[in-house]
């Protein structure tokens, strides 16, 4: 005996059979699910590039003017903030970075804008993975190591050797890096020393754009934020700053609340289609709902095979919802490098969690109706 | 016709609305069924018949009275209790039908066994063998939107016969039907389905069946107002 497999069978051929309710259910909420992923994706992918340096970087502690409020616009500290990281106890080690925009001029001509970092010249503290050429090459003259991203055919696809000029100097590209996220800002990303960084970019009075802290162990971490901030800056870990940097992002600037709100109007979109559809249906079996209710069918029963049609349904068109944005995302990205929308577990969760609103809401309303229907109503025509 | 009564309705009174809208639909009303009878329950339109039919089978409850079906007294029990009783022991046929018409004649008529939670496939075959005695095995395979009315009439008898009720409740199965199907469907209903350990209540006003009847209850005005006897069809 299988005791309710009968009922959600029923169910679901009631549902599916109709097939122009199915498929306006299933198109609804595809939609809204597609439209949701993809928001939320691009979301997610702006975030992660947002955060692409935090990430890239690597060091565990970041040590910055508490007005910045993402990698880019870092305000440069004075040197003794370097000297004062050094003396804190826990502190195993602590080197500056150059992190700063510049207008290269390639070979043809053109300029193109391209972010410097600038490592620690005697650790060389955050470089890059390389694909070609040496990290010891750094320290050439001139040289620079090019990060090989999506924006990398932006320098004219350079190789080991290619010449480009920075603020009027010569720069030699000696090695092609690997790097783990790609940037927000559509620029190619270029690697060179501190030293060189602050020497060829024109710069304030301050140099230093962060100072990074490798604690002795992360039980320091909280002594060695309290020292700092008694210099009047702040030192974050790197998931603090990715925090800082993604609030950003989303609550100062037009970026999270657009998003935000295009997800609710999608979310709004497939609440109505389904809502509706699924009213309709019931409303059409209404009386067929009432017959089964007279003949013994328990509330119980009557809620179970609506709840199975409509999760059943909001599922099915969750998985096609999804596959479309994958689908998408991949294509995208393979026609536009940049492309920043990345799919995440939490985006499949929330739009998970929201077509399940979606089937609550459209079986809360089905429900309703079938259980206000009386068997005496079938009698009375 | 055997003398024990499968139904016993005491004194039952059914009203809607209150104060000076309250319109009492069903008046004192006290009858039995007996098993192996066919008993029709006529009157014209607004006499309350569609009312004591639902209070008897359980669906709308009375203001004052009992009903008895075999030795359950209806409305001393819980809904779940009652849904299990109709599902058990009343079978239905609509006025409409009330098929689904996105299901398969067969899978219409296996739903009282699927709400008795019998499994899928045992559900169907023992709905087939329903459909052959209603003579629409052939058809089992469409959706009841391709048969006829008369035909969509059998399916709905399969189905309140496929529970094995005791007791059939008709609601003018005639109304949707032309003369001559509706007079052959009450005399197969007559010859096929009632048996000594069933009865049978159908409310209508098609006087072109009363012949089938073994009593006729007469209402007016929520009131049961005399009976006849059909004696030509006496056993």
């Amino acid at each position: 005996m299988k005791p309710v497999s009968g009922i959600y069978r029923i169910a679901l051929k009631l549902l599916m059979n109709d097939k122009s309710k199915f498929t306006a259910l299933l198109v609804g909420i595809t939609f809204a699910v597609f439209l949701m992923v993809m928001m939320m994706s691009m979301f997610s992918g702006i975030l992660a590039r947002s955060c692409a340096p935090v990430y890239n970087i690597g060091a565990k502690v970041w040590v910055m003017d508490p007005a910045v409020n993402n990698t880019n616009s870092s305000i440069p500290m004075p040197d003794y903030i370097l000297s004062a990281s050094r003396s804190i106890p826990g502190v195993k080690y602590a080197v500056p970075l150059y992190f700063g925009s510049a207008l290269l001029k390639l070979k043809d001509g053109t300029y193109q804008a391209a972010t410097v970092v600038g490592l620690d010249d005697s650790t060389l503290f955050g470089r890059p993975e390389m694909i070609e050429g040496r990290i010891e090459d750094i320290f050439a003259e001139n040289a620079f190591v090019v990060v090989k991203d999506a924006e990398f055919p932006k320098l004219e696809n350079p190789k080991i050797g290619t010449e480009f000029e920075i603020n009027d100097n010569r720069g030699t590209v000696v090695g092609i890096a690997r790097a783990a996220s790609s940037g927000l800002f559509g620029v190619p990303t270029l690697y060179t020393t501190y030293n060189r960084a602050i020497t060829y970019i024109p710069s304030a009075r301050f140099t230093t754009s962060y100072v990074l802290i490798e604690p002795k162990s992360d039980a320091d971490i909280p002594g060695i934020q309290k020292a700092i901030a008694k210099l009047g800056y702040e030192a974050l870990t790197r998931d603090q700053f990715v925090k800082k940097v993604s609030n950003f992002y989303t609550f100062k600037t037009g970026v999270g609340m657009n998003i935000m709100m295009m997800t609710a109007i999608s979310f709004v979109v497939g609440l109505s289609i389904s809502g509706q559809t699924f009213y309709t249906f019931i409303l059409e079996n209404i009386g067929k709902f009432g017959a089964m209710k007279a003949i013994g069918a328990k509330g119980n029963e009557l809620i179970a095979m609506i709840l199975a049609q409509a999760f059943v349904t909001s599922l099915i068109g969750y998985g096609l919802g999804v596959g479309a944005a994958s689908t998408f995302i991949i294509i995208a990205k393979l026609r536009m490098p940049d492309y920043a929308a990345q799919l995440t577990f939490q985006t499949l969760g929330l739009a998970l969690v929201m077509v399940m609103i979606i089937a609550g809401f459209s079986s809360y309303i089905g429900v309703r109706k079938v259980l206000q229907i009386q068997p005496f109503d079938i009698f009375r025509g | 016709m055997s003398e024990a009564a499968i139904i016993r309705a005491n004194n039952l009174v059914k009203w809607f609305g209150e104060g000076e809208a309250r319109t009492v639909a069903v008046k004192q009303a006290s009858f039995e069924a007996h098993y192996g009878e066919m008993l029709y329950i006529v009157g014209p339109s607004g006499s309350g018949k569609t009312t004591l039919l639902s209070i008897i089978s359980g669906i709308l409850r009375p203001n004052e009275g009992s009903v008895v079906v075999e030795d359950h007294d209806l409305w001393s029990m819980t809904d779940d209790e009652l849904a299990d009783l109709r599902l058990n022991k009343i079978g239905f046929v609509f006025q409409d039908y009330h098929l689904f018409p996105r299901l398969t004649t067969l899978e219409n008529v296996a739903i009282p066994l699927i709400l008795k939670k019998m499994e899928w496939n045992e559900a169907l075959k023992l709905a087939r063998e329903y459909l052959e005695i209603v003579g629409l095995k052939d058809r089992a395979e469409l959706q009841p939107v391709k048969l006829s009315g008369g035909e969509q009439q059998r399916v709905a008898i399969a189905r309140a016969i496929a529970g094995k009720p005791d007791l059939l409740i008709f609601d003018e199965p005639t109304a949707s039907l032309d003369g001559d199907t509706g007079r052959k469907i009450v005399e197969f209903v007559k010859s096929n389905i009632l048996n000594e350990k069933r009865a049978i209540i159908i409310v209508t006003h098609d006087s072109r069946i009363y012949e089938f009847a073994d009593r006729i209850m007469k209402m007016e005005d929520g009131k049961i107002v005399g009976y006849e006897t059909n004696h030509f069809n006496e056993k």
